[in-house]
């Protein structure tokens, strides 16, 4: 690890402050990726800025009916909260099935947004890696490339956001609260994270010094009849194959309103709007859901080891769908 | 041969010796010792496959503050002997495969030596690399024998012609990926040299084999190398003498006086200790309408290093399963340019099983038989492979001792019948085997330290086989005294010699070696000693080896259930009837066996080693790509002995049971997950993508 | 930098790289080997503690982001020379065998049971909305899967956690 200055701010001004003065530093709270990274030499920032106490570690009820979550509240305390167990099961869910209790126990809900992605060659730094050093070229392109992307790839990254919880957010359309020198912005969860393009080693729309601070989930009417599915090579402690997360909302037999966005198969949360917009006024049956999924999926480009995650996420797609109709 | 009369001790399930040190992590491993100003050591790898170094520039390296050393071949003490490639470290340009040591960073902190090792520029004169194992290569060779010393090919009878002219037959491919050890406890030393002594804190599955080793290989009088590794972390095969130790001790040569300490990262633990090889097997037989097997034949490709060869013997237990007149086995090895492969949990037995019991799987629903029935048929009389006639062999009382407890009776033999809810459920059954290894040589002390206490010494180790207390037990009963007079003393090469912890070969070993102790020590001593009174002996080989083959058997039950939606497996129940002579202890044998059986499955569901061929190395090198399972994986375990009793392998009657649990397993995975699903996956792991449909 | 832990009881002042990780002031300055360094990366466990009383990794936490913090190890679990349940327990199930995981299986276990007394659901738990929790062996095993085990002593580890949750009476 390179030796780096460590920085305990007063107060999150002062954080940005710092950050804004060093192009190659790094806000730190819980650690468990950016720590992990550090050893490894894959990110190399000479100041961490320790914002882990400056955040809110409350989850606040909004007067809209939504939360807003303070973004140093852990992946553990945000997943046994009461209001977010009954409300929106899905982000429980997703924390719970997103890593083990001890990393649950340090991860923030800032840091568990921005966490890289876990492409052996991201992580390797002897072997090339767009993302890691822009130019050198995308070694899973043509490599190990079973975990990586099916959707909103480019020719210069294949990798996918390895994020659970960012993907109910995803679904349940959080909102950022960003602060940053030029002030506060409330950046839709959908528009956190980026395609790759031509600018893979831009994992997020944030500027350099923009620290999350919060985010907020907007009241969602059937958000508390909502699951998140994740599929992986076992049981548990494993990043997704495939994952889904899902709510819904019949009315006579029929789907009034949905929301799904899919983990695992790009290097964003996959908002899958057009199998939503396949599905509102179809009936809540098999058969629609399986051909709201086929129709998001048809732009789906597999590479030569991941072409399993097509089937794989239509049948999440359509039985986490089932599951909600209350379909045994 | 000496029995014992009475037995007290041995056959008692008592907990470990060793527990209340390992539950509050006050058992020293081998980096846990604590010197004042130790070096820290990090090694610099090759980014090539195949090349030479044409450059090493150390100077960045060398500036940072608390940096004490960069070795390179340059600079690095010469070793005597440098006759074994895979040992001979920082010696000479030559790089033979990705992540070699090229370069090594002795520092004052372990943040420091990292960090510099980061900043050695190494040059090299890149080389085409070749590390891609096929069963179509043209350079395929036949090797002069397979671990450890069995014959390459075997013949017997006509097996052409008698396949060719069967009326039922099979002839299938099945593929084990590329697997490593991963021990919870990476490869460590901590090195001290001084005054002409080399002391070694090592994880190792053999301490004397180490101090001979690298006293040849250093040039020194092994009298003055120590090796002390009183609990070693898991070894599984992995942890015998590999480049790791070497490098340290040409540190602490280089900084005579100051200890050097080196672990392996978790990341280092996939390049140079060791791995399995992958192979591809192909099975081909045949039988006749009554279910008997008229033809056999098992033929593997494998891959070994170019720079030192090791064989794996997966055809092996192939020449003893199963009845039949006309058998061929043959192995063929690629030398590629990667690391050394090595022993790894069954050696031959885990991948070959797995392939031959998936085999007669298959051939059992050809033949329209019961599994467990089509098995039981070809029970054999003697040992094909010798002509001997078996010290024991129970594994028809295994399979249906199994098959009771484990409700199979009633099976409903079509695949893809049963399903509860989104659960896809199916059955299987494979057999197991593992011969009985008994190393000759090894030495154990006894003496009498007043007060009925008794002082048994020997270089034995535990790697979470239980030798602290199984040993403490067979002393106990051999000298005819409680558990509690024994003070056992194993892991120090100030201590008698001992073989290695190999082959499951420990107990019997090391038991038949205390056991020769006793026996001496109560002639010379009698039963009332003198305080210090004391006797040495050692366990000579076992004079019934050429009477008799000598095999311990079992059988393993696996239920399967599959989701339909996603290709998920899960485990829930496995169960074990093992036939292994006298069981020194229920308790830790027991242990023995579910981790051997989580191996299995293991290796049927999660294990594979990644290599990108372009690039030469493993790239899911971490404990997040490459997984072993998680507690959630594994469900509940059923296992049983059958009585068992052989006076034929050594004093105690007992077999070695720390391997047979992996052998089998995985094809009674593989064979439920073909019941629940109707899809018959030949090559490991069974992912999800194998099954979605 | 100068920082402050309570390691097992006792209070320590150390100077650390910034860079030190917390199992790193526990192993190289402290001689405190209670927690094992099985992988530095968070993927296995071996390195579980108790820092201001939940179960975390300590490989990832860089001490000086941690001045201060009160950690426990399976050394600090025994008090006054008596095991402690969790450990009795493993010992009497025979839930180890090389025993380099098992005093991050303990640390995590005891953690683990304070987080399913406070009510936290986890992956398996059917409906994460309900009030209580109860902690079968499928919950045993879910809530124990950050801590590895290559010599799989799980099937025993299960049940030794079973038995200290249920407060049994030890043969």
């Amino acid at each position: 690890m390179k030796p780096f200055r460590f920085d305990r701010a007063g107060d999150i001004s002062g954080a940005v402050a710092t950050l804004a003065r060093e192009p190659a530093g790094e806000f730190l709270a819980g650690g468990t990726n950016l720590v992990d990274l550090m050893k490894l030499g894959v990110m190399e920032p000479d100041v961490l800025v320790d914002v882990r106490r400056l955040t809110s570690g409350e989850i606040e009820d909004l007067p809209d009916g939504g939360l807003r979550i303070g973004a140093a509240v852990t992946n553990s305390e945000l997943a046994a909260d009461r209001r977010v167990r009954s409300r929106y099961p899905v982000l429980s869910q997703a924390l719970l099935a997103g890593a083990s209790g001890q990393l649950r126990n340090l991860a923030t809900t800032g840091g568990n947004l921005l966490q890289r992605t876990r492409c052996v060659y991201f992580y390797d730094t002897t072997t090339p890696c767009n993302k890691r050093e822009p130019g050198t070229g995308c070694s899973a392109l043509e490599g190990c490339n079973k975990d990586h992307a099916i959707l909103g790839a480019s020719p210069h990254c294949v990798a996918t956001q390895p994020s659970d919880m960012a993907v109910a957010m995803t679904a349940l359309d959080a909102v950022v609260v960003v602060r940053g020198p030029g002030g506060e912005r409330r950046i839709p969860a959908a528009e956190l994270h980026r395609l790759p393009g031509d600018e893979p080693q831009r994992d997020t729309t944030l500027e350099h010094a923009e620290l999350i601070i919060a985010v907020e989930l907007p009241p969602l009417a059937f958000s508390s009849n909502s699951r998140y599915r994740k599929v992986r090579e076992r049981a548990s402690y494993a990043f997704a194959l495939v994952s889904v997360a899902a709510a819904l909302q019949v009315r006579d037999g029929a789907v009034h309103d949905v929301r799904i966005a899919l983990g695992g198969v790009a290097h964003k949360p996959w908002r899958a709007r057009k199998a939503e917009d396949a599905l509102r006024g179809r009936p809540a049956a098999e058969e629609s859901f399986r051909a709201a999924a086929e129709a998001e999926l048809a732009a789906a480009v597999p590479l030569r080891e991941n072409s399993y995650k097509v089937p794989l996420a239509g049948n999440i797609i359509t039985r986490t769908l089932l599951d909600l109709t209350g379909a045994p | 041969m000496t029995t014992l009369a009475e037995r007290r001790a041995i056959g008692e399930p008592l907990s470990r010796r060793d527990g209340p040190q390992k539950v509050t992590g006050t058992a020293p491993f081998a980096y846990e010792y604590r010197f004042d100003n130790p070096l820290y050591l990090f090694p610099v790898q090759s980014e090539v496959a195949r090349g030479r170094v044409t450059r090493i520039d150390p100077s960045a390296a060398g500036a940072l503050p608390g940096v004490v050393a960069v070795l390179s071949h340059e600079n690095a003490p010469r070793l005597a002997d440098t006759s074994d490639q895979e040992l001979a470290v920082l010696q000479a340009r030559d790089v033979s495969f990705r992540g070699q040591y090229v370069a090594a960073v002795l520092a004052e902190t372990l943040e420091t030596a990292r960090y510099a090792a980061s900043l050695v520029r190494v040059s090299y004169d890149e080389m085409p690399h070749d590390v891609e194992l096929r069963a179509d290569r043209g350079d395929l060779y036949a090797p002069e024998h397979v671990n450890p010393v069995n014959p390459t090919d075997t013949e017997e009878g006509d097996f052409d012609r008698a396949f060719s002219s069967a009326t039922v037959k099979l002839d299938e491919t099945y593929t084990t990926p590329m697997e490593h050890h991963n021990p919870m406890e990476p490869h460590t030393t901590i090195a001290l040299w001084g005054a002409g002594d080399l002391t070694l804190y090592e994880s190792t599955q053999g301490p004397y084999a180490v101090r001979e080793t690298l006293a040849r290989v250093l040039g020194i009088d092994p009298d003055r190398v120590r090796i002390i590794a009183p609990y070693v972390g898991g070894g599984f095969g992995s942890k015998t003498l590999h480049a790791n130790t070497i490098l340290a001790a040409l540190a602490a040569v280089a900084v005579e006086g100051s200890p050097v300490k080196f672990a392996l990262t978790r990341q280092q633990m996939f390049s140079g200790v060791g791995y399995r090889t992958p192979t591809v097997q192909r099975i081909r037989l045949s039988a006749g309408q009554d279910g008997h097997l008229t033809a056999t034949s098992h033929d593997v490709v494998e891959q070994t290093a170019k720079i030192k060869e090791f064989a794996e013997n997966a055809a092996v237990p192939t020449r003893t399963m199963y009845a039949t007149q006309n058998r061929r086995t043959t192995h063929r090895l690629a030398a590629l340019d990667v690391p050394v492969p090595t022993w790894m949990r069954a050696p031959g037995e885990a991948p070959g099983m797995f392939a031959l019991e998936s085999a007669m799987d298959e051939m059992a629903i050809k033949c329209g038989l019961d599994p467990v029935e089509f098995r039981i048929r070809n029970e054999p009389e003697l040992d094909a492979e010798t002509g001997l006639p078996y010290s024991s062999r129970n594994l028809v009382a295994c399979l249906l001792e199994g098959a009771r407890r484990f409700g199979w009776a009633g099976r409903d033999p079509r695949p893809r019948a049963r399903q509860e809810g989104r659960w896809l459920v199916g059955t299987g059954v494979a057999s197991s085997t593992f011969p009985v290894v008994r190393f000759p040589g090894s030495v154990a002390r006894i003496s009498y330290a007043g007060g009925g206490r008794y002082v048994v010494e020997m270089a034995a180790v535990d790697i979470g086989t239980g030798t602290w207390t199984a040993l403490s037990q067979i002393a106990a009963d051999a000298l005819a005294v409680d558990v509690a007079d024994i003070d056992l003393r194993i892991g120090d090469t100030t201590q008698p010699e001992a073989t290695i912890e190999g082959g499951s070969s420990g107990i019997t070993s090391w038991g038949t070696a205390i056991f020769e102790a006793a026996r001496v020590f109560r002639d010379r001593h009698g039963d009332r000693p003198a305080e210090g009174a004391r006797a040495e002996a050692a366990a000579a080989g076992n004079p019934e080896a050429g009477n008799y083959a000598m095999h311990a058997f079992g059988a393993c039950f696996a239920q399967a259930r599959v989701d339909a939606d996603t290709g998920e497996v899960r485990i829930p129940q496995m169960a074990g009837v093992f036939a292994a002579g006298k069981i020194i202890n229920p308790k830790t044998a027991r242990s023995q066996i579910i981790g051997g059986m989580t191996w299995g499955l293991s290796m049927a569901l999660h294990e594979e080693s990644l290599v990108d061929a372009r690039f030469g190395h493993v790239m899911n090198h971490d404990f997040a790509g490459y997984h072993v399972p998680a507690n959630a994986d594994i469900g509940q375990f059923d296992i049983a002995w059958i009585d068992e009793e052989d006076h034929h392998v050594n004093p105690m009657g007992s077999k070695g049971i720390g391997e047979i649990g992996i052998v089998g397993s995985s094809a009674a995975i593989a064979n439920a997950v073909f019941h629940a699903t109707g899809i018959r996956v030949r090559d490991l792991p069974i992912t999800p993508a194998k099954l979605l449909r | 930098m100068e920082i402050s832990l309570k390691a097992d009881g006792k209070e320590h002042r150390i100077a650390v790289d910034p860079r030190t990780t917390l199992l790193d002031a526990l192993r190289e300055h402290l001689g405190i080997y209670g927690a094992k360094k099985g992988c530095d990366h968070g993927q296995c466990g071996a390195c579980t503690i108790l820092l201001d009383g939940k179960r975390v990794n300590s490989c990832l936490a860089l001490a000086v982001a941690h001045d201060g913090a009160e950690i426990i190890t399976a050394e600090g679990l025994a008090a006054d020379g008596e095991l402690h349940a969790m450990q009795r327990s493993f010992i009497e199930h025979d839930a180890f065998q090389c025993g380099y995981c098992t005093p991050g299986q303990i640390v995590s276990a005891v953690g683990m049971l304070a987080e399913a007394e406070a009510g936290w659901p986890s992956h398996v738990t059917r409906d994460v909305s309900a009030e209580e929790t109860r902690l079968t062996d499928d919950e045993i095993r879910e809530r124990m899967s950050g801590n590895l085990c290559r010599c799989g002593a799980y099937a025993n580890i299960v049940s030794a956690v079973r038995e200290a949750a249920e407060g049994g009476a030890f043969r």
